[in-house]
């Protein structure tokens, strides 16, 4: 690594860092409450769902493809296991929404990993197959849990003091990193996202390794949706609208390419944390609910025009 | 005519084949279809998602993609009837909401070139932001016009032909024009076929691409301006996954995602698709969600069909 390079990411993350830690001390200074280790667990706890179902994305996007499909599937997913908890109880409830999710999660990977169809139009598709899929399990109306037992704790439910949301997606995240970092599969996930031909030639299967990452990416919806299921005890056929977006915000922000072959779980992680504190932040300073989204939207902008143009050795164009 | 032939132009025109079918089976289904007023009412509902997949084409001929069109129509129908409500005459008001729009176009298009970013993260960037802007303009209410004669603004009729359907045709013949008969179309192709290639030989890429963002921008202003026209509303959710049905109509017209291959006529033939399903199936009574799973099967069959097509066509190129 030349000096170059090095000072380019540092620049990167000096950069983030500033201006994360002013907007924090603003915040800081203009609502004492929230640096409260309360407000703070809140947040982490609002941002469970979202970094849960981020860990799978990001393998996708590791592996240079997309999945728009989240959002809906996540709505799918949160009615079946409120719906099925009424029926299948909370064990049959969990493993039938798994199942449901992996499926999900297959029938991409087999579009997109196996028949090599265009990653964005499958999964814009499987929106509004989903989202259809949703509409139609739940008839348009409302479904609720009747009487809530032990399921309760995945959403609702602290141990030691921190949220169990938390703890599982903090737990989901250590898997998925020992995965993408330690393993074979985690390795061809690089190297199909960096260079497909490349990947081919030294015998890795391009199609299976996609079709593994979107199976990840189903199955991380789906605990997404037990922990949404636990924590709301019903759910609508919106539940899930535009979390695929704010699980690709952040994964962009924390500086994973979508152009695939680069990122980490952790930044994953770190970047959807941001985002949660941005809004959590806005809405204390008593903004209005939709100033976060502008506010994404310079981030978004900024944080990965800055890190291109230090790669490229440059502050501006 | 051998067979090779016959294949290749099914394989060219399919879409107008999906047309033709979707036509006669709704047809059969329903006395109601086969009716002027019918396909009159069709071909102005189409007319909104056409103007935004008019814009889209040229974007993705380029290779690039605009994920912010939906937002982008909001904020055009928000601002022309808010303006006027405060005062504006209509006639100013209708030109900021194209203005704004036209500017925000030029906007991603000007991010794209300079960053070097993928049009898919700055227009998702945008897509956010700018349904940040519809809420902050509109507060988050709905707007509704207090000249109810602007509403009739566009009730002229050519026969069962709406203005609405005439304005978005006549985008399209222009818009197609530039494609086939000008220097920036040829360049669109050139870019998007081989963005570097396309350099060498002179093409000022950077500024071809923001141009067509630029239109996309302007397009996706139009359809809201139409929009706030004829429902005399702006509603802050206006437009909602609206780029979803757009790119649909785009691709079901066999544009390739990766630039350099498309045209227009066949972007109205995915988008007449789109408008016959959705109008056959209400027809039909169908509920919601039957539309919502049918469509996302029609989009999967045709990646299908074109990945088949190009199979092959690359076999018989090797044969």
């Amino acid at each position: 690594m030349s000096w170059k390079s090095g000072a380019a990411a540092g620049l990167r993350q000096g950069g983030l860092w500033v201006g994360f830690v002013l907007f924090m001390a603003i915040v800081a200074i203009n609502a004492p409450a929230f640096l409260s280790p309360g407000n703070l667990l809140d947040v982490l706890r609002q941002v469970s769902i979202t970094g849960t179902i981020a860990l799978g994305v990001t393998f996708v996007v590791i592996a240079g493809r997309l999945d728009l499909s989240v959002g809906s599937g996540l709505t799918l997913l949160t009615i079946i296991i409120v719906d099925q908890h009424n029926h299948a109880g909370p064990a049959g409830a969990i493993a039938l929404t798994l199942l449901a999710g992996l499926a999900i999660g297959a029938w991409n990977g087999l579009l997109v990993g196996f028949l090599r169809f265009n990653a964005l139009i499958v999964t814009l598709a499987m929106l509004s197959v989903l989202q259809g899929l949703a509409l139609w399990y739940s008839g348009g109306s409302n479904v609720s849990v009747s009487s809530p037992g032990w399921f309760a704790v995945f959403g609702r439910g602290t141990w030691l003091g921190i949220p169990v949301p938390v703890l599982l997606m903090l737990a989901g995240a250590a898997l998925a990193a020992f995965l993408l970092r330690r393993t074979a599969f985690g390795r061809a996930v690089f190297a199909v996202g960096g260079n497909e031909t490349a990947a081919l030639f030294s015998g890795i299967s391009p199609a299976r390794t996609v079709f593994l990452a979107y199976l990840l990416s189903g199955f991380s919806t789906a605990l997404g949706a037990i922990i949404m299921g636990s924590r709301v005890m019903g759910a609508q056929s919106t539940i899930g609208q535009g979390y695929e977006l704010n699980v690709l915000a952040g994964i962009i922000l924390g500086g994973t390419s979508l152009m695939g072959g680069a990122g980490s779980i952790w930044r994953t992680l770190w970047g959807v944390l941001m985002l949660g504190f941005i809004q959590n932040g806005l809405i204390l300073m008593g903004f209005p609910f939709y100033a976060q989204w502008l506010v994404t939207w310079g981030v978004i902008i900024a944080a990965v025009w800055i890190d291109l143009a230090a790669k490229r050795g440059r502050m501006l164009a | 005519m051998n067979g090779t032939t016959v294949r290749r132009l099914a394989a060219d025109h399919y879409v107008w084949m999906l047309l033709a079918l979707v036509c006669v089976f709704f047809a059969l289904l329903s006395p109601h279809f086969l009716t002027a007023f019918n396909i009159g009412n069709v071909l102005t509902q189409s007319a909104f998602i056409g103007l935004l997949a008019i814009g889209m084409t040229l974007v993705i001929l380029n290779g690039e993609i605009d994920l912010s069109v939906g937002a982008t129509l909001a904020l055009s129908a928000a601002l022309a009837i808010g303006l006027q409500n405060s005062g504006w005459p209509t006639s100013a008001a209708i030109a900021a909401g194209l203005l704004a729009g036209t500017a925000l176009g030029f906007i991603n298009g000007a991010v794209v070139v300079a960053s070097g970013m993928h049009s898919f993260v700055v227009t998702l960037g945008a897509l956010i932001g700018i349904r940040g802007l519809v809420f902050v303009y509109t507060k988050g209410n709905a707007l509704l016009v207090e000249d109810f004669t602007y509403a009739d603004l566009l009730e002229v009729h050519v026969g069962p032909v709406s203005l609405t359907a005439i304005i978005f045709l006549g985008m399209l013949a222009f818009f197609q024009w530039l494609l086939s008969a000008s220097r920036h179309g040829r360049e669109a192709y050139a870019v998007g076929d081989n963005p570097e290639a396309a350099r060498d030989a002179g093409v000022k890429v950077g500024r071809h691409k923001i141009i067509n963002f630029t239109i996309s921008g302007f397009l996706a202003a139009l359809c809201g301006i139409l929009l706030s026209i004829r429902l005399g509303t702006a509603e802050p959710q206006a437009g909602r996954i609206w780029e979803l049905w757009t790119i649909i109509a785009v691709v079901l017209g066999g544009t390739r995602l990766q630039g350099g291959v498309g045209s227009l006529w066949k972007t109205l033939g995915g988008v007449l698709v789109l408008a016959v399903l959705q109008n056959g199936l209400r027809l039909l009574n169908t509920p919601n969600h039957v539309e919502l799973i049918v469509m996302g099967v029609i989009l999967m069959i045709a990646l299908g069909i074109d990945r088949l097509m190009t199979l092959l066509r690359a076999r018989e190129r090797t044969a």
